[in-house]
């Protein structure tokens, strides 16, 4: 029976990484291009799981919700960019870190007063149940739906990255700034669109993730945390480095939860185990970090 | 509408502040945003519903109910307390739903001699070696949901439990005291974070580990989020859910809906106990909110009525502390739970009961009691309290 446990366990790490994916191919690319730190990256991720309550509630259907969250999210994102971070890319990167953490308390509080501290999204009701994959191997039908999600957004970004025309203006962005601009192309442009397309996957991973957890204020914080980590073990600027490090993530977060405390259990006295299982598990993966900063500085996958 | 009802209360107050003890102030800080807000709300709610029905008043003063979120921080919620106590000077502190948050804030009241009235965490360390004079218990000891469900779990001869609780101290002592009373085997024993609301990897676990029955710890939203995943998994046809009462009490029922049918839980309190109180508590709960009162809602307004007691068994003079204590361990008033008593550590002595979650004559889903688990128990911490 292990390997039911070990399946599900693998999907389940796969759903988290997946997801934080979404949040760190927008952050990666940002921070790879424009050398901007965002620290209200996490922002947009609330505002796009408020933005999808609304709109599900409004349109009575929660297919028609999300898809209309995930453009009006991206609109706000290029907003975000031309009004107030596009002055910012000038500035050294303390500067982007204290703007931006302002930014992230001034949209909690606007949030707050536009939803309120919380937003019901419930789960659609053909989906709430579980899913029989393999005989005796029983899986929730809503996380097989973000896992497919995440696969398809994650091949999309990688075909549009690899062999469209704006995927080159970004590869070209991010492994050398100052001989893109040399060659000509329209940086204003193309930051305003790669902001807008980081906003519109931190919808998508907001609204889907919603009915799961919870749309509440301040629900980007935590999870901006891991996205950082993410690039960081991926290296900066890399798409292929952002999907690698968020399923490393995803996967060593899961298992630690899942292994870690019965590990601990073999060979430790419970009263010990039982303390230090959840409290490793929970550092497991700023470990891991710590580990590949060590062997590889500039990440897995690093862009330049 | 409330806020209308302080200023009021305020006018009311600045009138008439010649007199010594012309109102009695009260500070209520409590978890009134984010996923387990629901919790904080309600204890405020009925909190409020008994001012109302009392005419505005505690103990026959007027009351002045100051209410803060501490947004589920202790540093936030120490920061309220610290304002009401120093400079507010309430003459009452109430509202912690989380023990972690109270266990940071109280000692600005122990220090000040403000008295603390619990309508919720009574953690153990409290109840024991470091009982307080000026902390009152409302509820329940922390440990006493979680004992009564051990000795269901024993009565119904369960071979295997599977416990879960956050890391916290209330999640420890929920375990320790299932234990206490359970005498079957544990299949394991799981503390995840406060305040997580993904458990996909422990239910994973859970299906693994095939145990007759599951007990969970999980107040507030992290309730919620784990028994939709835990019916999301289809882990509810093969494996009996057990709760403390409040993790499937009328704010988990809202949400969670028709998943919840056949859970089996314990409380000291259920919405169909035959009392006088009760029965006016709950058809003026029902009446002012549109809503069912959760067990959160009794022990805000058996809270109050506690303070209204002690006001009133002291005359008003809620200036002379040692008095106001006196008549708060009398703890004479009709309880919404039948009667009562408080021990030498200020915690309760009261019966538990077993519930479960059927739907009552107008199809709602409610909790029924179904007997009587422990009669007049107290804690097991008493004997570690020097207080006499």
């Amino acid at each position: 029976m292990t390997w039911i446990l070990i399946a599900e366990q693998s999907l389940n790490g796969l759903q988290f990484g997946l997801m934080l994916f979404l949040l760190a191919a927008g952050l990666t690319l940002v921070f790879g291009i424009m050398d901007m730190i965002n620290l209200a990256h996490g922002s947009l991720y609330m505002l796009g799981a408020f933005l999808a309550a609304s709109l599900v509630q409004a349109t009575g259907s929660f297919l028609a919700g999300v898809l209309l969250a995930i453009p009006a999210t991206a609109v706000l994102g290029m907003l975000l960019e031309v009004l107030v971070l596009r002055n910012l890319y000038q500035r050294d990167h303390l500067s982007q870190v204290l703007a931006t953490f302002a930014l992230i308390l001034i949209l909690n509080e606007a949030v707050r007063l536009v939803w309120g501290s919380d937003a019901p999204l419930p789960m659609p009701a053909s989906l709430s149940g579980p899913v029989e994959l393999l005989p005796g191997l029983f899986y929730p039908a809503y996380r097989l739906l973000i896992i497919a999600v995440g696969l398809a957004v994650a091949a999309f970004l990688f075909l549009f990255i690899s062999k469209t025309r704006i995927g080159m203006l970004v590869r070209a962005g991010a492994s050398n700034r100052e001989m893109a601009l040399a060659m000509g192309v329209n940086i204003r442009v193309l930051f305003t669109a790669v902001f807008g397309v980081g906003a519109a996957l931190c919808a998508v991973a907001g609204a889907l993730l919603a009915p799961l957890l919870a749309v509440q204020v301040g629900m980007g914080e935590n999870i901006l945390i891991l996205a950082f980590v993410v690039i960081v073990i991926g290296g900066i600027g890399s798409i292929r480095g952002a999907l690698v490090g968020a399923l490393v993530v995803g996967m060593v977060d899961t298992i630690g939860r899942a292994f870690l405390p019965i590990a601990f259990g073999a060979f430790l006295p419970p009263q010990f185990a039982s303390a230090a299982g959840p409290a490793i598990a929970s550092v497991s993966i700023y470990l891991l970090m710590a580990v590949v900063l060590f062997v590889k500085p500039q990440g897995l996958f690093p862009a330049r | 509408m409330k806020n209308r009802f302080v200023l009021f209360i305020l006018a009311l107050g600045l009138c008439v502040t010649a007199q010594a003890a012309s109102k009695v102030k009260v500070g209520f800080v409590s978890t009134l945003s984010g996923p387990s807000a629901a919790l904080g709300v309600d204890i405020r709610d009925a909190f409020q519903l008994a001012i109302k029905l009392n005419g505005g008043k505690l103990g026959g003063l007027p009351a002045e109910l100051l209410v803060a979120d501490d947004q589920f921080k202790p540093d936030v919620g120490r920061q309220a307390a610290e304002k009401m106590v120093k400079l507010d000077k309430v003459d009452f502190l109430t509202g912690f739903v989380f023990s972690n948050i109270m266990l940071a804030s109280v000692p600005v009241a122990f220090e000040n001699k403000t008295i603390y009235v619990s309508p919720n965490a009574a953690p153990s360390p409290l109840a024991g070696k470091q009982c307080n004079p000026y902390f009152f218990v409302a509820s329940w000891p922390n440990d006493a949901y979680h004992e009564a469900a051990g000795q269901h779990a024993t009565n119904k001869s369960y071979r295997s439990v599977y416990l879960i609780a956050p890391n916290y101290q209330a999640g420890k002592d929920s375990l320790a005291g299932f234990k206490r009373f359970y005498k079957g085997s544990i299949a394991n024993e799981v503390y995840t974070q406060l305040g997580q609301l993904d458990y996909s990897a422990e239910l994973a676990q859970v299906r693994a580990a095939k145990p007759d029955a599951l007990y969970i710890f999980l107040p507030g939203g992290m309730g919620i989020n784990f028994i939709k995943q835990f019916v999301g998994a289809g882990l509810s046809s093969s494996i009996q859910l057990l709760t403390p009462g409040f993790s499937s009490d009328q704010d988990i029922i809202r949400p969670v809906g028709d998943a919840l049918l056949g859970t089996f839980d314990t409380a000291h309190w259920a919405l169909d106990l035959d009392n006088a109180a009760n029965k006016k508590f709950v058809a003026a709960f029902e009446k002012e909110y549109k809503r069912l009162p959760s067990v959160f809602a009794a022990q805000g307004y058996d809270t109050a009525l506690m303070i209204d007691a002690a006001v009133r068994d002291v005359k008003g003079k809620v200036e002379d502390t040692e008095a106001v204590r006196k008549a708060l361990r009398a703890a004479r008033f009709q309880s919404v739970r039948g009667p009562f008593k408080l021990n030498r550590n200020q915690y309760p002595i009261q019966n538990y009961y077993l519930r479960v979650v059927a739907k009552d004559s107008q199809g709602r889903l409610v909790n029924k009691t179904m007997g009587t688990i422990f009669k007049d128990r107290g804690d097991a911490y008493v004997e570690e309290c020097p207080m006499k």
